[in-house]
């Protein structure tokens, strides 16, 4: 059930693994939520650059995920301040800013609410370089958006599209599985170069706490991390969905003694190739698995990549633990994610092939 | 009263209401509940309350007849014109009075744009360009705005959303710059262009927004665009300030587009100024209008109505120009965008592994693996690729 899901992964976080070797050397820390650690990563930027802007709606008072919580009463209204609601203006608008050299950092209130700006976001942003020659670009716009199954989310507010925007040249795609993780890597997106996406995952926003340092600090954009090595099977997961493979590997290790690589892929475009082919050149197996449905989903850009780059290392063909091909469901929810039982089944079968 | 200060605590100070607004409830017959408040209590009345509605979404009188409003299209917004169609000043106060070097560079620009579209559109039906897409007639409009705006104004075609962005940035770096975002009426229809004006509005940013309303959308005629009166009459819905003008007359668009830049900047609000005119070429070079227009109708505006005739003669009635000026600035013009042209045609195109360039900031690695198979497929089978009109 997604309650054991997230107490587990409270209680992975709070004991610091895979971000304590993060930590060194960057000063004073706080307990932050991933919500807390979005607020201090908009705090910096907002500080340390004075053309940096947020908005979107509902985010004066705070937003609907209290992400942006004191900003408006810091920085001012000229520059943290309401939108009307209307998706495609929101992003456009955003380009517009960034197309002028000012960092512009919207928000879309719930990544399920991104489609009417997928024009802007795909035919505009992604191409303004490219169909400029360089003469402009609209490299300084980020947009975040809540993302992910939350226990009650439904059809229209659960939705994981990043592989919608994994089709689209121009953009960069950014998933945190915690909060140490979203500061650094949201930190990164609004300091690069090119328009980004970051996907916060909505269900970690209270229940992910960790020491988190209260100054700025970048986390490299296409960079997966391996949070946890291993020989025999290479898992493969962002988001929410690392905490769920993490817990997979321990069930692995203690039933089956199968030790497992843990890899959280962090950036899905452009996405690090090299170190997740060089796992599976070592593990010889590859299971992926996300919440987003299973036909088109991102899973099967990794899955067909690394079948031709280490076709002659696999030991079993790669397994994809997804979502099922229907929209989110409601009540159905339990069913429909791709929990840890369905991928330590999916990994016995790999180990039994 | 104690009752009425405990709600208005809860209630009052959030809807900015104070004790008032729940002493509306209390107005005798209001939905009845005067008659289950105590015998005690005392009603009273506050006339002024009582007329105005208190909703935070509109101000505005009550009306206790039931009236729709009927949306005013046969006699809509008014045109502004400061010239007739032969060119002669109807209200001298509004001539903008502008130096003659001014208005010839007016009336060259305009001639100028007309040769060059003349010699592309034949450079496209004779396979030398892929594409072009003309300007006959709506020369005045392009001339008489640009000649309005500073030269470090920004100039958005289309991007409506982005252009009004671009415009709060500049309020915000104090950069005393309009943002101009040019459309025509058939984009207005998009959503686009919703989001641009609402949010233009709500936040307050220096832009024109310019419509230019040429009477068709490739094919598709302004009566099944839209049914209200075009699109000036949308801006008083959004909160903007706005103007239809005669597209066709040089020193209307000049003189709104003035007027409109100068309180865009000096207020931080938008304009919106649709500007009529009429597209008398076709849509583009893969269009024939015949398909859906008379040739009658394109004639009319060619012969009665055109932006270039008119500020002919106006220029010359003042003796700025006459047949022979005329004839020499042609000869002129033809040579000079000939010469351009042909200069740019003997210019090979850059090299092919510039495919791969500028999607980022940065080439990543996936992007330079595809360069290279590109490269290394055009060294077996470069003999099936056009590779002499491009540099190497």
């Amino acid at each position: 059930m997604m309650d054991d899901v997230i107490n587990q992964s409270v209680l992975w976080i709070q004991a610091g693994l895979g971000t304590k070797m993060g930590l060194q050397d960057k000063g004073q820390t706080q307990k932050m939520n991933l919500f807390q650690a979005v607020t201090s990563a908009l705090d910096n930027s907002l500080a340390k650059d004075p053309t940096a802007v947020i908005f979107g709606e509902d985010v004066a008072f705070g937003g609907v995920f209290r992400c942006t919580v004191g900003l408006r009463d810091k920085y001012g209204k000229d520059r943290v301040f309401n939108t009307p609601l209307c998706e495609q203006g929101i992003v456009g608008f955003g380009i517009g800013i960034a197309v002028t050299g000012a960092t512009a950092i919207a928000e879309i209130q719930f990544a399920d609410y991104i489609f009417p700006a997928f024009d802007q976001i795909v035919n505009e942003a992604a191409k303004y370089r490219y169909r400029s020659g360089d003469l402009f670009n609209c490299g300084s716009l980020t947009i975040r958006a809540p993302w992910g199954c939350v226990g009650h989310g439904a059809l229209y507010h659960s939705q994981s599209p990043e592989a919608f925007f994994a089709h689209c040249p121009g953009i960069k795609v950014v998933v945190p599985r915690s909060p140490f993780q979203a500061k650094g890597l949201l930190l990164s997106c609004i300091e690069d170069k090119n328009p980004c996406i970051f996907f916060e995952p909505k269900i970690l926003y209270r229940a992910a706490v960790e020491q988190v340092p209260v100054e700025p600090y970048s986390i490299p954009l296409s960079q997966a991390e391996v949070i946890q090595e291993g020989s025999d099977v290479t898992l493969v997961a962002w988001g929410t969905q690392v905490h769920v493979i993490r817990e997979v590997a321990s069930m692995a290790q203690e039933k089956l003694g199968v030790s497992c690589e843990v890899i959280d892929l962090r950036t899905i475009l452009p996405w690090d190739m090299d170190t997740v082919c060089k796992s599976v050149i070592k593990t010889g197996r590859l299971l992926i698995s996300h919440e987003a449905p299973l036909t088109g989903g991102f899973a099967s850009e990794i899955s067909s990549t690394v079948q031709e780059e280490c076709f002659l290392n696999l030991e079993a063909p790669i397994s994809r633990v997804c979502g099922y091909d229907t929209p989110f469901p409601h009540i159905f929810e339990p069913f429909y994610i791709p929990d840890k039982w369905k991928c330590y089944d999916a990994l016995r079968k790999m180990i039994n092939y | 009263m104690a009752v009425a200060a405990a709600a208005a605590r809860v209630w009052g100070s959030s809807r900015g209401l104070g004790q008032a607004g729940l002493l509306l409830l209390r107005r005798p017959g209001a939905r009845g509940l005067a008659r289950s408040l105590p015998q005690r209590q005392v009603q009273q009345h506050f006339p002024s309350l009582d007329d105005k509605p208190q909703f935070p979404g509109a101000s505005a009188e009550f009306v206790d007849k039931l009236e729709f409003i009927q949306p005013n299209v046969i006699s809509g917004i008014p045109v502004y014109r400061v010239m007739d169609r032969q060119g002669q000043i109807i209200n001298p106060s509004e001539d903008p009075h502008l130096p003659q070097e001014k208005v010839l560079k007016f009336y060259k620009s305009m001639t100028l744009l007309n040769t060059m579209d003349r010699i592309l559109y034949e450079s496209q039906r004779q396979g030398r360009i892929s594409f072009y897409m003309t300007n006959y007639g709506e020369e005045g409009t392009h001339v008489g705005s640009a000649a309005a705006l500073d030269n470090t104004d920004l100039v958005f075609g289309q991007y409506r959303e982005a252009a009004v962005g671009a415009a709060y940035a500049a309020k915000r770096a104090n950069a005393n710059r309009v943002v101009i975002c040019y459309f025509g009426e058939g984009a207005a229809s998009e959503g686009d262009a919703h989001a641009g004006f609402n949010f233009a509005a709500t936040l307050e940013c220096p832009i024109i927004f310019f419509c230019r309303n040429n009477g068709y959308a490739i094919s598709t005629p302004t009566s099944e665009q839209y049914r209200g009166d075009g699109i000036a009459a949308r801006g008083p819905g959004y909160g903007i300030m706005s103007i239809r003008v005669d597209g066709n007359d040089v020193f209307a668009v000049y003189n709104a587009t003035k007027e409109a830049r100068r309180r865009a900047v000096a207020e931080n609000q938008p304009f919106l100024i649709e500007a009529m005119t009429y597209r008398i070429g076709h849509h583009s070079t893969s269009d024939d209008s015949s398909a859906y227009r008379s040739v009658d109708e394109v004639n009319y505006w060619d012969k009665q109505d055109h932006p270039i005739s008119r500020l002919r003669h106006y220029l010359q009635s003042r003796g700025w120009w006459d047949e022979e000026q005329e004839k020499a600035w042609r000869k002129q013009s033809r040579k000079k965008v000939m010469e351009a042209f042909e200069q740019a045609e003997r210019k090979p195109k850059p090299s092919p592994s510039l495919l791969f360039s500028d999607v980022y900031q940065e080439m990543p690695a996936q992007l330079r693996k595809q360069q290279e198979a590109l490269a290394r497929h055009l060294q077996t089978y470069g003999e099936h690729y056009p590779l002499d009109h491009f540099e190497k």
